[in-house]
């Protein structure tokens, strides 16, 4: 059993779903150091030598196995980089489960920035889960900057699902992708922010295997006075297709920047970008509210929607 | 019961007043079924928005089983008992037609309850219960799904704007029975629906002409009915626009 405090319980249930000690290979961390860790027939949680961070390694052939990493933080004050490394071996088919709640009820700056670097082998399958998640009303800000780094050989596939609906003050992240043959990466990200809150997701995929694809889209609402950036770039270096879609739905003052970035290096790669950024169509909301809702009522439930 | 008393409503186009309804007095007792027709342009929409709160009138009152409601919200409205669907659908980006139905019903809706109300309009409850209500629905598809909102809502008055348009001829079957099993089950609620549809004027308890913003004809649909298929206001109402035109009097 975890021996954590009941505000660490509530923050590993909002960014992993946890009740109790998962299934399968996991790493728990919390307050700038591990608190349980488990290893698998076929995967390895093995600690950096340096202290950094640690290796996943996932055995060529693996199905239907499950890693989770969830990170907590209920320290004001604390600041770390932690750096994770996934090797997925050859044809494996596998779900990875990261996020990291904060609790800052202090007066300091709470960060975590974390690096996760996938090298994800020939054939294999992942689908990546990863929460972000605020809470605490003390004056120091909850930040939280992701590095993600995909390498992805010939015919692999991953799944991205990045959700950050509540309470992160101040995050970048920064996802860096490069693709091999026939290799296929999806990325649907979800962000929601409130306050005078600041994100900034950064994206740069490099299409370099011929026959490859990616899809990177966004949904997010920016509420109050609260700021986002969305900048996604391709580069189409073979025969390849890409897409980039930004949705937006801002509210209050809130102001969202879509920068499309698309470059074709080769005449058959297949590009397209998509945005559309404006508050909540006045006709969604008159639908609802002829159906009994209140105007905040309705609101909510079209953001729900959007953001599901 | 639904009582419109003088209304009338204009709008300010260019710095000019333009009325789009004038003094229309109009009652719509429980237990019946009006369907409001006449030619394009006539007001009806108008007409069918002002009752359901999306429009206030300019001047005139509107009585809701005897309470007066032309202040009113949308919302409460709805929560009075006033069902609306809309004749262009609203699409939405991520909420499902579960949803739709679920929030329609005000209830925690199983999903088997929620694809009766779906079968009711001839869709494959079992295909469409968790599509997203966007644009990769048809237009017929999204019209029945709007339909079928109503339905789930249950109101004391259901007011229809146009539930034909958009609806392809096999579907339009299905549509008359919708509202035919509505009628059967009427009760003391009420239908009332907009529509040039012979079709759907036929299955009308009563007939509300209205035509320039004018209410000209209102009774039981089988007095109306002769009268609006040899003079019908809609044609006069085509011709008078074609002869302006200079066109033959020929629609």
């Amino acid at each position: 059993m975890l021996n954590l405090d009941a505000v660490s319980d509530r923050l590993l249930e909002e960014v992993a779903d946890l009740h109790k000690v998962p299934v399968g290979a996991f790493n728990i961390r919390s307050n700038g150091q591990a608190v349980a860790r488990n290893s698998t027939a076929n995967i390895d949680i093995i600690p950096k030598e340096n202290g950094s961070g640690i290796d996943i390694k996932i055995k060529p052939g693996t199905k239907n196995e499950s890693v989770h990493i969830p990170v907590v933080m209920t320290a004001s004050g604390i600041k770390e980089i932690v750096y994770n490394d996934f090797y997925i071996g050859e044809g494996s088919d596998v779900v990875i489960v990261a996020g990291c709640g904060i609790d800052n009820c202090g007066p300091k700056d709470s960060e975590h920035d974390g690096i996760h670097r996938f090298y994800v082998g020939k054939g294999a399958k992942v689908k990546y889960v990863e929460k972000h998640y605020g809470s605490g009303d003390g004056a120091g800000k909850r930040i939280l900057n992701p590095g993600t780094e995909v390498y992805m050989e010939e015919d692999s596939y991953m799944e991205m699902e990045m959700t950050q609906i509540k309470g992160v003050d101040d995050t970048v992240r920064d996802t860096k992708a490069e693709l091999g043959k026939g290799a296929r990466l999806v990325v649907h990200e979800r962000l929601m922010t409130h306050g005078d809150q600041k994100a900034v997701s950064n994206y740069r995929v490099d299409l370099n295997g011929e026959g490859c694809s990616a899809d990177v889209v966004s949904r997010s609402v920016a509420k109050n006075d609260s700021y986002q950036k969305f900048d996604a770039v391709l580069n189409g270096n073979t025969a390849c297709s890409g897409h980039t879609e930004c949705d937006a739905i801002i509210m209050d003052n809130g102001r969202i920047l879509a920068v499309p970035g698309l470059e074709a290096n080769n005449v058959d790669a297949a590009l397209v970008h998509e945005a559309a950024i404006g508050k909540i169509a006045g006709e969604q909301l008159i639908k609802l509210m002829t159906l009994g809702l209140t105007e905040a009522e309705a609101e909510e439930q079209i953001i729900n929607g959007f953001l599901k | 019961m639904l009582e419109l008393k003088n209304i009338s409503f204009e709008v300010n186009e260019g710095g000019q007043d333009i009325g789009i309804l004038h003094d229309i007095s109009l009652t719509i007792p429980d237990g019946t079924l009006t369907v409001i027709t006449g030619p394009n342009g006539g007001g009806k929409s108008t007409m069918a928005k002002l009752i359901a709160g999306i429009i206030k009138p300019t001047s005139g009152k509107i009585f809701f089983n005897g309470e007066d409601i032309t202040d009113m919200s949308i919302t409460d409205r709805a929560r009075a008992g006033i069902g609306f669907a809309f004749q262009q659908p609203v699409r939405f980006k991520g909420l499902q037609v579960f949803d739709l139905i679920r929030l329609a019903t005000g209830t925690k809706l199983s999903t088997v309850d929620a694809c009766k109300y779906l079968s009711a309009v001839g869709l494959c409850a079992r295909e469409y219960i968790n599509r997203e209500v966007n644009a990769s629905l048809s237009g017929g598809e999204l019209k029945r799904i709007e339909i079928a909102t109503v339905l789930a809502k249950a109101s004391k008055l259901s007011v229809f704007d146009e539930p034909e348009a958009g609806i392809d001829l096999w579907s339009f079957q299905n549509l008359i029975k919708v509202f035919e099993g509505m009628r059967k089950d009427i009760k003391d609620s009420s239908i009332l629906i907009i529509s040039h549809q012979e079709r759907i004027l036929n299955i009308a308890d009563e007939v509300v002409v209205l035509s320039d913003g004018k209410l000209v004809a209102h009774g039981p649909k089988d007095q109306i009915l002769p009268d609006l298929a040899g003079t019908m206001s809609a044609v006069k109402g085509c011709g008078k626009g074609l002869l302006e035109e200079g066109g033959e009097e020929e629609c």
